[in-house]
């Protein structure tokens, strides 16, 4: 049954949106808040009954795919309106709607006393309605459509505050470096079209299964391998990697709960999404592999070591999504795509729950963002504190919460692909990622509160706890969906394998649970290590975060103005294009060359004209006398001519 | 149904009203707009009938119309009109912008009323009668036609340069149509001096009763060529555009940029590829790289604009590079994305000086750096000016996607590289609208907008068939694919007839023979 | 046939140098006639001595035009005469009155 009323997923958001967007301004806060978060939560029930129906076949029979229209045809080339589910898009569905959901109560407590309430919540549907599209997108072009549409959602809702100068920079930034992914993922897909003929997931991936002799696994950089760049392009603009990383920070200047939802929980993960919906042409593709595997980790390693050195409380946490992020595409550069879908997923839980609560933190301090204003919350919100806690526990990759099931199968992944330096490094990276957690935790709830005076801190009324502990709840527990082998048998990755039809480079080499046993105790270790070096740190001797910062001066420079990127960017790339265009091709060629020639034969013409006018002169007698001359010289040509 | 002479009806009926509007002396300016808006309404009617009646299966001209306008012993000009696939498009365009032109200046022009009416009416049937025309000399007149009043809209009703701008407008485009003329003529010799019919022509060059020598076509090809690429334009002819468009009011700018600069690209596709094909093979790489160029250019340059219409206009530059590049892939996809982005273009670019005018009648200015926090003024008219500037920037969902991806396909799979530098130029292009918009629309309250409010009925009127009709071509726009199909197809296989066995045609100005030379592909 | 060519040709030549050295509208008027005349003696010349009547009926024509242009051009002269007190035509160099 609901297979057949898939189009209606995604379509409920878009009524919402659309109802509240036209009509929103004239209805009653409370209508648009029946709406809005009313078509989340229908979206969440459809995309829960259509897990179900999922669930309820076969394994082999877990794909469903529906045409609805043909939306672009010219010549060979068509593109469908096509939604398919499978357990790749129904897992991430779920994710989308259920976040989304929770992420939807919680806004209207804290958007409460926003003017543009209606403009938030439609939005936000409208967000829900394009990610939508992008997950259950039956092709490329499809996908593309629900990729773009995000984009602008993430780009309205950035800009939401726009009369904040830094509101609008933010949101303008964040379109454009995405547009730059967009347009490697636009070429990607017109080279899987000239490749294949077709854009079908089904139908692509089909040809390329089928057909071992035209598409062999890829030495080197082949078709296959080029196709996979391309696309990997708009997952780094999307998902916020090197070297397109340079938006998500700044994008925390939406409101809150935007920042938990799209550019935590679901947006930013659909680079990663789509990596692995590709799973079949990237796993054909090593050289393509190894670049994600590379970037992924050198994402994930710098935004860590950024985040070490952040103030603001989000900034901290969005850093920490581009490091994560990177994790996930470490995964998918392993080969361990499910791994990687499985951290997506974790993270979501946790990475919104933090976020949330963080907006609850700003929420208590009346705005407040700095956490060297911080201190001492524990006690005056103490639902926040605690769901906060679990969820840096999970991040940190502590048994036996979710994250700790999704990093380790990722590092486990990393050494068993036979990538020791990458494992290493990675585990550097949790041990980083547990320091700069806890460093959060500790200077915002621990030690004495440094906030301004006539600030009262106070916890965030019900519709805003209650979602801190549902997502604390999957938090602690969503781990178990993915238990590792060696305590019994990962069924997230069973069920997501049909979607990925893998090829496995050579024999996957086996390791016995022991040694798996070992390498998660290690990196629980690690893990502590940071708590305790972040406890140290932070709380145990007050002032010594100042003295390493001191002791470090110019690394502490450098990690504080990250890694001067942006700087970079605007120097090399955005003030000689400005420069370029305006004084090289606008003045110079435009006006300078053509604009100056053609004014210039305009005006010799009418300086000839001006020489001729002189015998126009109004006096009878030598127009006479012109007649005579002209008369003259006719003869003489006459007589000439007779000679 | 069959209604006799369909097309001269649409064709004239506008130009009949504005005779109509002048032989009323004593009716007030109210009266007289209505006229003229009840006169652009009826020709779209008619021109509605056009296409529920369309044929989507032939590629031959339909509701043909022929009767003899000049008679001479050794030939005769016929008045000879038809649509296909290709115009019928570009005729509803024409007639579904006009009334909204029209409604457009109903409060921001006062003086000499009548006359401005009269120009636009005349406009009207000037460039339906160019899009319609089979006739070359009939062509010939009609796209004269159009500059007249074009050039009086500019020079009358503009802004401070407007005499420059007129002036450089009407050189620029008579220059490149008097070249036209001497290739009107010397195909007309060459084909026995007995037809200025295009249908004629080429179904004589098919037939092979009448054919060229590699030179003769490419002089043919670059006289006509030049007066289409001078209306697109392409650079480096585009300098009249910025000029025309900042000095032209609000109404000629929108029939500017969403029609006339159609009948370019119009051109091309009617004349030059289906009467050269192998100039137009030959050409297709140089003309390639100077779209790809106008695209860059274009955006490039109208990032750096102090001026709202001169952005835009610069953004036409580059918007109609893409059409151009589409229509020189010689692929279905190109050029069905071509004819999809011309309309496309006329309705975003169309819009976007509907509202630039709307930002100039409140606050008389059009500095970028004048504006800033309107959308707390004017939430409705920020609304709208968002959905026209991301269909400008190719938004899936709105009708710049479905020519732009078309346009990429075709392109790419010709040549990879001007495939991937038109896919930059979409980067540029979210680059300067959104700065743009952020600069305009964003930013903290501003006093100078307190008196401003926002747009009323009239004006949502205005808008709301564009973004109703945006919409519809992004997300479902096979009922426009589907008609175009037939027609493109029969273009298609024109050049694809002057490809040699061997596949091969060159550059050759000088010699006489068309000797194989490197792959145009 | 000679001698007539010869007198047309300095009758003419003696209007034209008069038309353009006089500075009074009537002397140029004058000239002017002695130009045509100066035709038309060429053309009865050439009609007689081809035996052909064209030439004749052309020169009727001349001299109907020229009469014609006497009067219009005597009374432009009389209004250029009340508007300006002047006769010479130098003083007339502009279109505008």
């Amino acid at each position: 049954m609901m297979t057949e009323l898939l189009w209606l997923l995604p379509l409920v958001p878009l009524a919402g949106a659309a109802a509240t967007g036209l009509l929103g301004r004239r209805l009653p806060k409370r209508a648009v808040t029946l709406v809005a978060v009313g078509a989340s939560g229908a979206a969440f029930v459809l995309a829960l009954a259509a897990f179900m129906e999922l669930l309820s076949l076969a394994p082999g029979d877990r794909r469903i795919e529906r045409e609805f229209f043909t939306w672009i045809a010219a010549g060979d080339f068509t593109a469908q309106a096509s939604l398919l589910l499978d357990p790749l898009s129904a897992v991430m569905t779920l994710v989308v709607t259920g976040v989304g959901f929770i992420i939807h109560i919680y806004s209207i407590g804290y958007m409460r006393a926003e003017d543009g309430y209606y403009r938030f919540f439609a939005y936000m549907n409208l967000f829900l309605f394009s990610m939508l599209l992008l997950v259950l997108a039956g092709n490329f072009l499809l996908m593309f459509v629900g990729w773009e549409g995000v984009g602008l959602c993430s780009y309205l809702l950035i800009g939401y505050d726009f009369h904040r100068p830094a509101a609008a920079d933010a949101g303008k930034k964040a379109f454009v470096v995405n547009r730059i992914g967009d347009v490697g993922f636009i070429l990607g897909v017109l080279l899987v079209f000239l490749t294949f003929g077709d854009l079908g997931f089904g139908r692509v991936f089909g040809k390329i299964a089928s057909d071992p002799s035209r598409f062999p696994p890829e030495a080197g950089v082949g078709v296959l391998t080029s196709i996979a760049l391309l696309l990997f392009v708009g997952a780094t603009g999307k998902s916020a990697q090197i070297p397109l990383h340079v938006w998500l920070p700044d994008a925390m200047e939406g409101p809150t709960p935007v920042s938990a939802l799209i550019h935590a929980a679901t947006m930013v993960t659909a680079g990663v999404y789509m990596v692995v919906r590709c799973a079949p042409l990237f796993s054909r593709a090593p050289v393509a592999l190894d670049v994600v595997l590379v970037v992924g980790l050198a994402t994930a390693l710098m935004a860590a070591t950024i985040g070490l050195a952040q103030t603001d409380i989000k900034r901290v946490l969005a850093y920490s999504t581009v490091s994560q992020l990177g994790f996930m595409f470490m995964a998918a550069g392993a080969g361990a795509f499910s791994a990687g879908i499985f951290h997506l997923m974790t993270h979501a839980f946790f990475k919104a729950l933090l976020f949330l609560g963080a907006g609850s933190v700003i929420h208590a301090l009346s705005g407040e963002q700095d956490l060297r204003r911080m201190g001492g919350l524990r006690r005056r919100i103490p639902v926040t504190f605690w769901t906060m806690l679990v969820a840096a526990l999970a991040i940190s990759g502590i048994f036996p919460l979710a994250g700790f099931f999704s990093k380790d199968e990722i590092l486990w992944a990393a050494w068993a692909g036979g990538h020791p330096t990458v494992w290493i490094l990675g585990l550097l990276t949790a041990g980083l990622t547990a320091l700069y957690m806890f460093r959060l935790i500790y200077l915002a709830f621990f030690g004495e509160p440094r906030h301004a005076e006539g600030v009262h801190p106070h916890e965030s009324p019900r519709s805003m706890t209650g979602p801190l502990v549902a997502l604390a709840i999957l938090s602690a527990a969503g781990g178990f969906i993915g238990l590792p082998a060696w305590l019994g048998a990962n069924r997230f990755a069973r069920f997501l394998e049909p979607s990925l039809s893998l090829v496995h480079r050579g024999a996957v080499p086996h390791f016995s649970h022991a040694l798996e046993f070992a390498f998660a105790a290690l990196s629980v270790a690690v893990a502590l290590a940071g708590i305790f070096a972040a406890h140290r740190i932070y709380l145990a001797r007050p002032g010594g975060a100042g003295r390493i910062a001191a002791r470090w001066g110019a690394i502490h420079r450098l990690l504080r103005d990250r890694y001067r990127v942006d700087e970079f960017y605007d120097r090399a790339v955005v003030r000689p294009l400005l420069g370029l265009s305006e004084r090289t091709l606008w003045q110079r060629v435009d006006v300078g060359v053509i604009d100056r020639a053609v004014n210039g034969a305009g005006a010799s013409i009418l300086s000839l004209g001006g020489i001729l006018r002189g015998m126009q002169n109004g006096l009878i007698r030598s127009y006479a006398a012109w007649i005579l001359a002209g008369m003259a010289a006719v003869l003489l040509y006459l007589s000439l001519l007779r000679s | 149904m069959d209604v006799p002479f369909i097309l001269s009806w649409t064709t004239y009926l506008p130009a009949a009203c504005a005779l109509l509007l002048l032989a009323l002396p004593g009716a007030s300016d109210r009266a007289l707009r209505r006229i003229a808006l009840a006169g652009s309404l009826a020709a779209f009617v008619l021109s509605l009938h056009l296409v529920f009646h369309f044929d989507p299966f032939t590629g031959r001209m339909q509701f043909e119309e022929s009767v003899s306008w000049i008679r001479l012993p050794a030939f005769e000009i016929r008045h000879h009109l038809g649509v296909d696939g290709i115009s019928l498009f570009m005729v509803l365009l024409t007639t579904f912008l006009t009334p909204l032109v029209l409604l457009s200046s109903w409060r921001s022009v006062t003086q000499r009323v009548r006359p401005f009416l009269a120009c636009i009416l005349l406009l009207e049937t000037g460039m339906i009668g160019v899009f319609c025309a089979l006739d070359l000399m009939l062509f010939y007149v009609l796209w004269e036609v159009v500059l007249i009043p074009m050039y009086f809209l500019i020079g009358i009703w503009g802004g401070e340069r407007r005499l420059y701008a007129a002036v450089k407008f009407i050189l620029y485009t008579m220059t490149g149509s008097l070249l036209m003329l001497v290739g009107i003529l010397y195909l007309f010799f060459a084909a026995g001096g007995d037809t200025f019919s295009l249908v004629e022509l080429v179904a004589r060059l098919e037939s092979g009763a009448l054919g060229w020598t590699s030179r003769e076509e490419l002089w043919l090809f670059l006289a006509f060529g030049l007066a289409f690429a001078i209306k697109v334009p392409l650079v480096p002819l585009h300098t009249w555009l910025p000029d025309a468009h900042v000095e032209a009011p609000t109404a000629g700018s929108v029939i500017l940029a969403g029609v006339l600069l159609k009948m370019g690209a119009y051109g091309l596709l009617r004349f030059c590829l289906p009467l050269f094909p192998g100039a137009a093979l030959a050409l297709a790489p140089c003309i390639s790289v100077l779209a790809v160029i106008g695209i860059l250019y274009g955006a490039l340059v109208a990032m750096v604009q102090p001026d709202l219409k001169k952005l835009v206009a610069y953004s036409s530059v580059s918007h109609m590079g893409l059409v151009v590049l589409g229509i020189f892939t010689f692929t279905t996809p190109g050029l069905e994305g071509a004819l999809v982005q011309m309309v496309g273009h006329g309705l975003s670019t169309g819009a976007l000086f509907l509202l630039v005018g709307m930002l100039y009648d409140r606050r008389h200015t059009r500095r970028i750096a004048d504006f800033g926090g309107v959308a707390h003024a004017s939430p409705v008219l920020a609304a709208a000016f968002l959905v026209v500037t991301l269909s400008s920037i190719a938004l899936p969902g709105l009708n710049g996607f479905v020519g732009e991806v078309l346009i990429l396909v075709g392109s790419f799979s010709r040549s990879k590289v001007f495939g991937t530098l038109a896919a930059v130029g979409m980067v540029l292009g979210a680059v300067y609208m959104l700065r743009m918009y952020q600069r305009v629309f964003w930013g903290p309250k501003n006093p100078a907008n307190a008196g401003m409010g926002d747009i009323g009925t009239r004006e949502k009127v205005l808008l709301l068939p564009i973004l109703l009709l945006m919409l519809w071509i992004g997300v479902y726009p096979p009922p426009f694919l589907r008609r175009m199909d037939a027609s493109v197809a029969g273009v298609l296989r024109r050049v694809e007839s002057a490809r040699a066995p061997g596949g091969s045609y060159r550059v050759d100005f000088m010699d006489a023979r068309g000797t194989p030379g490197e792959e145009t592909k | 046939m000679n001698p007539y060519l010869v007198l047309s040709l300095l009758l003419f030549l003696v209007g034209t140098t008069g038309f353009i050295v006089k500075k009074n509208v009537l002397a140029m008027f004058l000239c002017v006639e002695l130009m045509l005349n100066a035709a038309n003696l060429a053309f009865v010349a050439f009609a007689r001595d081809l035996g052909q009547l064209q030439g004749q009926i052309f020169v009727f024509l001349v001299m109907v035009v020229a009469a014609a242009e006497a009067a219009v051009g005597l009374a432009i002269m009389i209004v250029l005469y009340r508007r300006r007190q002047t006769l010479n035509p130098d003083d007339a160099d502009t279109m505008k009155g």
